[in-house]
């Protein structure tokens, strides 16, 4: 998103004397791709939504905390529990590897998950549906779209800080074992980016905080079943088609291989399924502000 | 700075808004005056760009709100109806990332955020959580807020329901200020006070029309008398009363709980209906108000 001031055309029309005022008149450059999107709908400023989330968590830094302690506690479980029932697994590229080894990485994306969704759900229904704090800043030249892009942006930096705690973790217990492993970061940004922006979508649609039971009713099997602490080869046939639709199980695909360090030209299309479903979600939640806030 | 012609604003089979006809100059407050749900606060999100027209043309600034709404909303400043301040966030924050929204450099936003707590008497409270904010603090905030951009048109959608007559005439206070500094104020209430206080010129909204536009005193004129008596009965003792007194003025009203006599005397009035032996619990010689405006209009009292 960029900022920078362009020479505009603007039609001065009835503007004050005072010249000391901030030509607050200019739309931002906006990039070819958000060029095509309605005017009304984004002003190039989201990032003053991510300045206000700054803002908010300055005082409630010690969440982040939390960032750290979740790998730490879930590592130490599978290394030191689970890992003395099954002493060894076959990974990625046919490898045997030890059990923490190949559950760590799918951790790794089900914490972006998480993350995001819990960020993108709770605090965005909060915000939208009790604090109207959008409904203030449509009053400005914001639009739905730098609420949307704002906001996720701001999850999925969130989870960018969470993952980079997680990968932490696992490089002192021991298990990355290949340089491919720094795409962990990335991969878990783009995890972040698609479950904010889908669960800010389902955001707009919640209506009382009791739904939120709808939204675990999600997660909750997505974060057991989609290969995260056992392979594919597992499910019957017909299963592994319906585990293969899930989104988690995309990300799930790409932090292991990236882990071991066995790239496959198949993790292009685990990315860009990912990146659909982020661009839909992003697209679908300025729309659905608008159509609930711009009436 | 605000011409509507025709304007309509349907929500499904709803009309909230039947086609008004609006025009504000550059440098007057102009009022929107009615009761609840006479379409005015449909009306005020059409002009501030956060909603938009089912029908009719509408230029704000001299733009289309469907076409630059982002740069019509850059100039105005908006006091919606409910607080929406930022609770997450402090005083000092709230102001300063709003003008973020506007996009003010930070500097600016230091600066304009000082300013207008002085402007609003809100320094002492700089670092506090907005929660703990009085209601009329809170509003005083909203209408700091409102001012972040210097906007050219500020908007208010009823800036002082619920407010304490010591509050209200704070925030008044603060309006004229602003107006003399050369802002365009535009107004909606059910306060006649209100309006009469604040407004150089007013439309009378009823039902998502306009029933009347003019001066406060222009209308008082046009569509009043002078005074106005009061009669209170003691309950149960009105009935017939209208009737009995016609004759002392040129019209009557007869409302649940008391008689309205309009005159150019409202003493004069008074007398002769003591004179006719009618025995009224307590009277009140006043002058009209818009709200007696509104009475003859619609037949019905602007705050039931």
């Amino acid at each position: 998103m960029r900022t920078s001031p362009t020479t505009s055309t603007t039609a001065p029309g009835a503007a004050g004397p005072d010249a000391t005022k901030p030509d607050t008149t200019k739309p931002a450059r906006r990039g070819l791709l958000l060029r095509m999107l309605p005017a009304p709908l984004y002003a190039g400023r989201a990032r003053a939504l991510l300045e206000r989330s700054a803002m908010v968590y300055s005082r409630a830094w010690l969440v982040f905390v939390s960032g750290v302690v979740e790998p730490l506690l879930y590592l130490l479980a599978f290394q030191v529990g689970f890992g003395k029932l099954v002493e060894e697994v076959t990974g990625p590229g046919g490898q045997t590897m030890s059990y923490v080894a190949f559950v760590a990485p799918a951790l790794l994306a089900a914490s972006a998950m998480n993350g995001a969704v819990f960020d993108s759900t709770f605090n965005v229904f909060f915000k939208f549906r009790y604090n109207k704090t959008y409904d203030a800043i449509l009053a400005t030249p914001l639009g739905p779209l730098d609420i949307a892009l704002g906001e996720i942006s701001w999850a999925v930096l969130r989870g960018g800080l969470y993952a980079l705690a997680f990968l932490g973790v696992m490089t002192g217990f021991g298990l990355v074992t290949s340089p491919w492993a720094l795409l962990l970061l990335p991969v878990a940004l783009l995890v972040s980016f698609a479950f904010s922006a889908v669960g800010m979508v389902c955001a707009t649609f919640l209506k009382s905080p009791a739904q939120f039971d709808f939204v675990q009713l999600a997660v909750m099997p997505m974060f057991l079943l989609s290969t995260t602490f056992y392979p594919l080869s597992v499910y019957p046939e017909p299963l592994q088609y319906a585990v293969q639709c899930l989104p988690l199980y995309h990300g799930v695909e790409l932090t292991r291989g990236l882990a071991v360090g066995v790239l496959d030209v198949s993790m292009i299309g685990h990315a860009a399924y990912l990146f659909v479903l982020a661009a839909a979600g992003s697209y679908f939640t300025a729309k659905r502000l608008a159509r609930l806030l711009l009436r | 700075m605000v011409e509507a012609k025709a304007l309509v604003k349907r929500f499904g089979d709803f009309e909230a808004v039947r086609g008004i006809d609006v025009q504000v100059r550059k440098g007057e407050a102009f009022g929107f005056l009615g009761p609840n749900g006479a379409g005015k606060s449909s009306t005020m999100r059409m002009i501030a760009s956060t909603s938009p027209r089912s029908d009719g043309d509408l230029r704000v600034l001299g733009m289309d709100p469907d076409v630059d709404g982002p740069r019509i909303r850059a100039r105005l400043g908006s006091v919606p109806q409910q607080d929406t301040l930022d609770t997450e966030l402090t005083v000092r924050q709230n102001l300063q990332i709003y003008g973020r929204y506007f996009g003010m450099s930070r500097a600016d936003v230091r600066r304009k955020a000082t300013e207008l707590m002085e402007f609003a008497q809100l320094s002492e409270r700089a670092d506090g959580l907005v929660d703990a904010l009085s209601g009329g603090m809170k509003r005083r905030l909203t209408i700091a807020r409102s001012l972040v951009n210097d906007p050219d048109l500020l908007l208010l959608d009823e800036p002082t329901t619920g407010l304490d007559p010591q509050a209200r005439h704070m925030l008044w206070d603060r309006l004229f200020r602003l107006k003399a500094g050369g802002v365009t104020l535009i107004i909606t209430s059910h306060y006649m006070d209100e309006v009469e206080q604040l407004c150089d010129r007013l439309v009378v909204m009823d039902d998502g029309r306009i029933v009347a536009e003019g001066s406060p005193s222009e209308l008082i004129a046009r569509y009043s008398t002078r005074e106005v008596l009061e009669l209170r009965f003691a309950p149960g003792e009105q009935g017939g009363i209208a009737e009995r007194v016609a004759e002392f003025g040129g019209r009557v009203e007869e409302l649940p709980d008391r008689v309205l006599v309009y005159t150019g005397d409202g003493e004069r009035a008074l007398e002769q209906v003591h004179g006719r032996d009618v025995r009224p619990a307590s009277s009140l010689v006043r002058r009209s108000t818009l709200e007696d405006v509104f009475l003859r209009l619609t037949g019905r009292t602007l705050v039931d």
